[in-house]
């Protein structure tokens, strides 16, 4: 079978220098960061951004992990995967409790120091036997947010879902709904992930319900089409606008005033700290004595300059 | 390559092969050749990365027997020559239907299994009953089911339980006697002494120390098993089996020599549809929970191990261990890249890549054996 063979060949020419490069590894410690984000989600682009700068910093080896189409079940399998490879410490999102807690407990008790950022709570980390938690308690976060708006005049309000099938966005319209004081309903809407969907799901909300007083984004991948849709039904700078996370467009927003403000978790946060904890715990025994909030900071049109300079990279 | 020197007393109508042409030239070398590629290639570049202890092999044993299972149905489907797009969703409907009628319902989880499968089976059979009356192709009806199913599997939990993922199952599901057919482990004993005699990786701390870390075989990984065997058998060693092919070969002569087609299909549907059923009830009771978004994609996946396997997307040609093989190197690929340490996001240039080859392999072995041009 020649033509095997000449397969065979090609395929080793073509694999040998992508798997050479990527086998060059530093000396030290590895790190293997597993995320719940799917492909398309430009916000990880921070997380991976601030553990690459920490690996640098710290010279160990840091690595992004995430399922592609963000589906748990295939990131519980990440996770067995990253423990199976022997790494120092695993630092996990924990989207879900019933779908994770089993792989990152097995992590745990072979021997792999495991971090939880972003999602879940510090119960559930302490439960897992987790060194700490880095992350913005979502409800929490939520109810803050809607605290802050209640106290802004603002009593109904819509609330833009772009990941419905994760229990933390609906965290976050609940304690925003809370926050208000007024029940969630059908104040959320699941507007997908195409933000030309997003735009024409949110400006249909807004033409049979015109006496919204508010919009909630969860994220860019919301945030910018809902801009697009307020800008289009003339609503921009006059309906009440707060968005979770920050982005390039949502920076811009807040300047101009369509956006009242953003919460900043600190994703940069969220990657840079566990990986420089785990460090200094594995070489010198030193490990903070407490959980670490990344955010809820609120993000508004005074002191945007370095927010600016640094979106959609470190912010 | 063909024995010229035939023997006098044989029959010169019939072409002489040799018995290694013979032995070599089949459907499913295309599969063999890359399973045999790929691991060489890992066990190179990936040798000492934990791919090969314990916990590895399981990690890419587990994700390889998923694909399996939905490829098997997959692969007959397709060699009947229909397609079936609403797989992803129908995991992800019947993990909800069995998370909803098991903690909402609180019905025993013996009977929201048979109950799921029921339902299951009722809605392949939809599909393939429209697809033969209406004869649109099942392209379009299916990629209707992705929609439909989807938006039930998002609508019914939020409007039940006001959220998207419902969990618990597992605790509903202890001591339940067809639960552990889905989500028990077999052989734990042998892995225990493994442990014990130091030949595999035990936990060092916590209140599991010193047990194995893979402390059994996944009930998944022997449904794969189970159900690769049966569709192979199927389809090598039973009239039925001549069925399928027929059915997807040409439908209209299939029918005219007395082939059920129409039956032969919506039973295809059926299948891909147990298949896609039986991957949800393992998952659900693994993790304990049904979420919304479960199983997204799962159709392409299943898709693309069958014509890494050597199946013809139009039909009437196929091999299921083929398919099992474009399953296995599908898992290894995507885990193995982990484990190499190759940045995750190039994952899809190389599943790309090796379809691309596959399928030129593919044909090029197809064409020996069938002699068409």
């Amino acid at each position: 079978m020649s033509l095997t063979k000449k397969l065979a060949l090609a395929v080793a020419v073509f694999a040998a220098p992508v798997l050479g490069a990527a086998t060059a590894s530093a000396e030290g410690e590895r790190y293997v960061l597993v995320s719940h984000a799917p492909d398309s989600d430009s916000w990880w682009n921070t997380i991976k951004n601030g553990i690459a700068l920490a690996g640098e910093q710290m010279g160990v080896e840091v690595e992004y992990r995430n399922p592609p189409t963000g589906d748990l079940a295939d990131m519980a399998r990440i996770i067995d995967q990253a423990a199976a490879s022997g790494p120092n410490g695993i630092i996990t999102t924990l989207a879900d409790y019933d779908v994770l807690s089993g792989p990152i407990k097995a992590a745990v008790d072979s021997g792999v120091d495991v971090i939880i950022i972003n999602s879940g709570t510090p119960e559930q980390a302490r439960d897992l036997g987790a060194l700490m938690y880095v992350g913005q308690p979502e409800y929490d976060a939520g109810y803050a947010a809607g605290l802050r708006a209640k106290g802004d005049g603002v009593g109904s309000f819509l609330c833009v879902n772009h990941y419905i099938s994760s229990p933390s966005s609906t965290e976050r319209c609940q304690g925003f709904a809370d926050g208000l004081g007024v029940e969630l309903g059908n104040q959320m809407i699941d507007a997908g992930q195409d933000p030309a969907e997003i735009k024409n799901r949110v400006m249909a909300y807004l033409n049979s319900n015109p006496d919204t007083d508010a919009v909630l984004t969860l994220g860019p991948t919301s945030a910018d089409p809902t801009l697009q849709a307020l800008d289009e039904n003339g609503m921009a700078g006059d309906i009440y606008f707060g968005t979770f996370d920050l982005g390039a467009n949502i920076v811009e927003g807040i300047k101009a005033g369509t956006i009242n403000w953003g919460i900043d978790q600190q994703p940069f946060l969220q990657a840079y700290l566990p990986v420089i904890v785990m460090t200094n715990y594995h070489r010198y025994g030193v490990l903070p004595g407490n959980n670490i909030n990344s955010g809820p900071g609120f993000v508004t049109a005074d002191a945007l300059e370095m927010v600016e300079k640094y979106a959609g990279e470190y912010r | 390559m063909s024995d010229t020197a035939a023997a006098p007393a044989s029959d010169e109508r019939i072409k002489q092969t040799s018995a290694l042409r013979k032995a070599l030239i089949r459907p499913e070398l295309g599969g063999i050749c890359g399973t045999v590629i790929v691991f060489v290639l890992f066990a190179i570049f990936a040798g000492d990365s934990g791919m090969f202890n314990s916990q590895g092999i399981l990690n890419w044993s587990v994700v390889s027997a998923q694909f399996m299972i939905i490829a098997v149905g997959a692969c007959l489907l397709m060699i009947a020559g229909e397609f079936d797009l609403s797989v992803g969703s129908m995991i992800g409907f019947a993990g909800m239907m069995i998370a909803i009628f098991t903690i909402t319902l609180g019905w025993p989880v013996w009977q929201a299994i048979i109950v799921t499968f029921a339902l299951c089976l009722a809605i392949g059979a939809l599909n393939g009953i429209i697809v033969v009356r209406t004869g649109l192709p099942s392209f379009i009806v299916t990629l209707a089911f992705l929609f439909i199913l989807r938006g039930f599997t998002i609508y019914l939990p939020q409007l039940i339980e006001r959220k998207t993922i419902i969990g618990g199952i597992d605790k509903a599901a202890e001591g339940d006697w067809l639960a552990a057919l889905f989500g028990g482990k077999v052989l734990s004993g042998l892995f225990t002494w493994l442990g014990d005699a130091g030949i595999i990786a035990v936990f060092e701390r916590g209140n599991r120390a010193g047990q194995p870390v893979v402390d059994g075989i996944p009930m998944l990984i022997i449904w794969a098993l189970v159900l690769v065997a049966f569709g192979h058998f199927v389809l090598t060693r039973t009239k039925f089996g001549n069925w399928i092919f027929a059915a997807g070969g040409d439908a209209q002569a299939a029918r005219y020599v007395g082939v059920p087609v129409n039956r032969v299909k919506i039973l295809m549907f059926m299948f891909t549809a147990f298949c896609a059923c039986v991957f949800a009830t393992c998952q659900v009771m693994e993790f304990g929970s049904a979420g919304a978004d479960r199983g997204l994609l799962k159709e392409f996946e299943a898709i693309i191990a069958v014509v890494i396997g050597g199946a013809l997307l139009t039909g009437g040609y196929g091999s299921v261990i083929g398919a099992a093989l474009g399953a296995l190197i599908f898992g290894v690929v995507q885990q193995g890249l982990f484990f190499a340490n190759v940045e995750s996001s190039l994952f899809r240039v190389f599943l790309g890549v090796i379809l691309l080859f596959a399928v030129v392999l593919n044909t090029y072995i197809r064409r020996m054996i069938t002699g068409e041009r």
